[in-house]
């Protein structure tokens, strides 16, 4: 059977759809809003204990001792573990070149466990955590990465600041470009360190069956987490069971699993009982992943008709203190997003004392977008030209960075930019904007911003089961977790659009090393353009196998068959019908079992989606208050698969780009202590209700892309944030003149800018 | 290591002040700050806690009566997610800063990371679970399915709380006051558009079944 499928030729595009494109609730709503939908941190056991962790106040500390005896006093532990635990000197390999052990000695960042312990309560936990006596010698430490490359540094690690020599890109002649442009702009620009912070914390629940693991944590990949686990604690991949059936958000920072993760199943394995292992909020600020804070320069060279023709970007990043991308795709807009034949990009990743990062919805990207798309508004600005139309001059229709220079399958650049606009009204907009100004403190703006996503097109491994029961009624077993994006909604559909059984009839299983198929972690975009295929080629496994079935009862060939709201039909002759719940090959097997692979992307071409976003906002030139007044997001990402989950998704980015923009910044402190002095979400203020704007509008460009995949759908999740802090950038700039280079742009940043504008007069950036 | 674990038996007398305690759970003015009537200098005076003391309490959870021995410092939160199965209710900071645990104290929203267990007796609690008739949705939890009002739904039943409290005292409320009811939950997914229509179709279906 699978051998067949391989090689089969792919299934046509659909057509008209019945179901797929619909505003459909997600299959599992119910159990998400009456509370039954038991996620990983809701998992209990009669004898389960509670695991905590402590954790290095330092940023940069040798372990000197550990004392764990008061803590082994305390009423209801049951088990206190640090490096000293023989069971617990393992090592952690964070990286291919970089292992360090669970309880290393030295602690390179503030957050690094020290010693963990398994009570009764949490309350007994944390009293005895908070009873282990750890003796530290503080070492220089080194927290700000702008000073990482200076002389006499602190080391974060003996081989030197720099987690690789500096990675350099360049196609055409940089300096030809730059003398062939009519306009050359240079700036600097900077995007503050972004905490992921969902609301689910970190975590999970080990249980061991002698040697066999189970863990229920909170994840967007329970392959990724078996896999890790086996590796680390060098089991069989048979002997560790992963479950993750819901789980709270993520964003990227549930892609692997932590270091709880190995603790959780030592405290388990130790006192032989269930151990439930979940962070608190503030260890969830310094250890568990960040967006790197980026540090970048453009200088941009334009023709008079808006062409660019040079690009010269750097960025100086960290991912903390291990290597953990802190330049990853930070220059790939500034290579990808526009025509341009001349560009040079250089990323310096380099150490510095502080919690490594992990990947953060479209990482890269919202700092690159920052700094080009600020810029392309300024180059717009010094050719007197439209900012959109200006992009509109510059559309690609290869991926210029790739090697080769492989042509899109499609490219929806353009038609976001244009329907965006249209929808946003974008002309009558900026001209009352213009017309508000110079009356009252209160100035209006728009400004817009585009993107593309580097991925976003899926691509193999995965494998699907589908199964049809002997009454009609259909099961889905896939390992895809469902992130909160609505994979599971997504794919109901897709069977139900196949077999003609309805979204919600359809039984999911998903997520579970144990009873589910293999899945990569949900996430970077690519799980709907991953997955979907190979539920769609499974949904057709199941309907040639029915068909096949339901020919022998109506003594015809299969090939002239059609399954219709539950019964099999001759095209020829509708009097030959069948129900499937009469089919009496279906009976007598009792269930048909179709399995389905992803296959290959198209091999010469590169699928990726695209936005564009335009956002109007009044500012207080008086108090700094900016009130975003409206939203639009254009995405082209293929096919619509639901109408109602993909609005969600557009909000939901716009609003996640709206703390970068406007309150988001890890705040270290770089000359005393190194210590993270905002670990909470009073300090670290992420958008609330409040924040979002009262008009939110998602413009769905639904343009199936029919070389992509085989349903036609490209990613969605992650180019709906990539230009929202960007967009509103150039918002404010429209509004008041003033550049904001640096993020965010908080009441107390925008007033020091306005005064110094004020005070130098005719100035316009931040110096 | 050895310790029985029943936490009523008197086996250490670590004592902690009502300070101590305070600073030892992390919450430090927070909680001083929701327990007003406790005078301002009064922690030097007060009884010394013991840690493993338990207490009997009754509360009132969903329309039934709990008799439950817990410890003077458990949260409510900490008592319906793992004492009582009722993990509905969910935990996104235990600092009074998400709103994932909002459940309603005599119809009013409140944090049940920052409400004692032994605080909320004598009160009416009810949870996302309380809204439920039977396995039928309540109007409220019904408007969130429509208008696909989460992501992730972690932060869900806290939202679904606020909402149905502001409904209660507030009918028929404007959008501003819908929103600025919303602005003490969270949503990292950033479904706040969705949960402000679902907040408008919620009060209209209740409205439509006859108030609330």
């Amino acid at each position: 059977m699978s051998e067949e499928m391989r090689k089969s030729d792919p299934p046509r595009p659909w057509g008209t759809t019945t179901i797929i494109g619909k505003r459909i609730p997600r299959v599992d709503a119910y159990e998400r809003v009456s509370g039954s939908a038991v996620y990983p941190s809701d998992v209990t056991f009669p004898d389960m204990l509670y695991g905590a962790v402590l954790r290095c106040p330092w940023p940069n500390a040798r372990v000197v001792s550990v004392d764990t005896s008061d803590a082994e006093k305390v009423e209801g532990v049951y088990a206190v573990i640090s490096g000293r635990t023989p069971e617990a000197d393992i090592l952690w390999p964070y990286s291919k070149e970089i292992s360090m052990k669970l309880f290393d000695p030295v602690c390179r960042y503030e957050g690094e466990p020290v010693a963990a312990v398994a009570a009764a309560t949490p309350y007994q936990a944390w009293d005895a955590a908070l009873a282990v006596k750890a003796q530290y010698e503080r070492l220089p430490f080194l927290a700000d990465e702008r000073k990482a490359l200076d002389d006499g540094a602190p080391r974060v690690h003996e081989i030197g600041n720099r987690v690789t020599p500096i990675q350099t890109y360049e196609r055409g002649n940089i300096e030809r470009g730059f003398a062939e442009a009519d306009v050359v702009l240079e700036e600097t620009y900077r995007t503050e360190c972004e905490i992921h912070t969902p609301m689910e914390l970190h975590g999970c629940v080990a249980k061991w069956e002698r040697d066999r693991l189970t863990i229920w944590e909170s994840t967007q990949g329970v392959y990724a987490v078996q896999s890790k686990v086996a590796e680390v604690l060098g089991l069989p991949l048979s002997k560790v069971r992963v479950i993750g059936h819901y789980m709270g958000g993520a964003f990227g920072s549930k892609l692997q699993p932590g270091k709880y993760t190995i603790i959780a199943a030592l405290l388990a394995k130790i006192t032989a009982r269930p151990v439930k292992l979940f962070l608190t909020r503030e260890e969830t600020f310094l250890a568990v992943g960040n967006r790197p804070p980026a540090n970048m320069r453009i200088r941009a060279g334009v023709k008079r008709d808006g062409r660019l023709t040079a690009l010269h970007f750097s960025d100086l990043g960290t991912g903390g203190a291990y290597p953990a991308g802190g330049t990853a795709f930070v220059d790939w807009l500034a290579k990808d997003l526009y025509a341009c034949p001349n560009v040079k990009t250089e990323l310096s990743d380099v150490y510095i004392n502080a919690g490594p990062s992990r990947p953060f919805r479209a990482p890269g990207h919202p700092q690159g977008a920052w700094a080009l798309e600020q810029m392309m508004d300024a180059l717009a600005e010094a050719i007197k030209m439209d900012p959109v139309e200006m992009r509109l001059k510059n559309i690609p229709l290869h991926s210029q960075a790739r090697q080769g220079n492989p042509p899109y399958t499609t490219t929806g650049l353009r038609e976001c930019l244009v329907e965006g606009a249209k929808a946003f009204k974008w002309q009558e907009a900026r001209q009352r904007a213009k017309e508000s100004r110079h009356h009252s403190h209160l100035c209006r703006g728009v400004g817009a911003a585009s993107a593309l996503w580097v991925v976003g097109s899926g691509r193999p491994p995965s494998t699907v089961l589908v199964k049809l029961f002997a009454d009609g009624s259909a099961n889905l077993n896939m390992g895809a977790s469902d992130i909160g994006t609505g994979t599971k909604t997504v794919m109901a559909m897709v069977v139900a659009e196949e077999l003609g059984v309805k979204p919600e009839a359809i039984q999911i299983e998903n997520a579970d090393t144990g009873t589910t198929q293999y899945a990569t972690p949900s996430g970077g975009s690519k799980t709907v353009p991953t997955e979907a295929p190979a539920v769609r080629a499974a949904s057709l496994s199941v309907k040639e196998q029915l068909l096949a079935l339901a020919a022998q009862d109506l003594k015809t060939e299969a090939s002239a068959l059609a399954l219709r709201d539950g019964e099999i039909i001759s095209a020829a002759d509708s009097s030959k019908r069948i129900k499937i719940s009469d089919v009496t090959g279906l009976k007598e097997q009792g269930v048909l079992v179709g399995i389905g692979y992803r296959g290959p992307n198209p091999a010469d071409k590169i699928t990726c989606p695209f936005s564009a976003q335009f956002c109007e906002v009044e500012v207080d030139t008086k108090t700094g208050e900016v009130k975003i007044l409206r939203f639009l997001g254009t995405n082209e990402s293929g096919r619509v698969m639901d109408a109602l989950t993909y609005d969600n998704q557009v909000f939901g980015g716009i609003t996640m780009g709206i703390g970068l923009a406007m309150t988001e910044a890890r705040v270290l402190d770089v000359a005393q202590t190194g210590k993270m002095l905002n670990r909470n979400w009073h300090d670290y203020k992420i958008p609330t209700a409040l924040d979002v704007p009262p008009e939110m509008v998602s413009v769905p460009l639904n343009l199936p892309d029919a070389e992509a995949n085989t349903t036609g759908a490209k990613g969605l999740g992650e180019p709906v944030t990539i230009p929202t802090a960007a967009a509103v950038a150039n918002a404010i700039y429209n509004a008041t003149g003033v550049r904001v280079t640096t993020s965010c742009m908080t009441p107390v940043h925008l007033c020091e800018l306005f005064a110094r504008t004020k005070q130098t007069g005719k100035e316009k950036k931040e110096g | 290591m050895k310790k029985k674990d029943t936490p009523d038996e008197d086996i250490t007398k670590r004592g902690l002040t009502r300070r101590q305690f305070l600073t030892t759970m992390g919450v430090g003015t927070a909680a001083v700050a929701v327990s007003g009537s406790r005078p301002g200098h009064a922690a030097e005076e007060e009884a010394v806690i013991k840690a493993g003391e338990m207490t009997r309490i009754t509360l009132n959870i969903n329309g039934r009566r709990h008799r439950l021995m817990v410890e003077p410092r458990w949260s409510l939160l900490f008592l319906l997610r793992e004492r009582l199965g009722l993990t509905g209710t969910k935990v996104g900071c235990e600092r009074g800063e998400c709103g994932a645990c909002t459940v309603l104290i005599n119809d009013v929203p409140r944090y049940a990371c920052l409400t004692l267990a032994v605080e909320a007796e004598g009160a009416r609690i009810t949870t996302v679970e309380g809204l439920m008739k039977g396995e039928e949705l309540g109007p409220v939890q019904q408007a969130f399915l429509e208008e696909d009002a989460f992501q992730c739904g972690y932060c869900t039943p806290g939202q679904i709380m606020t909402i149905e409290g502001l409904l209660r005292t507030k009918p028929d409320p404007a959008v501003d006051e819908i929103r600025t009811a919303m602005g003490g939950n969270l949503c990292r997914c950033g479904t706040y558009t969705h949960i402000l229509n679902a907040a408008k179709r919620a009060a209209a279906l209740k409205r439509k079944a006859g108030g609330a």
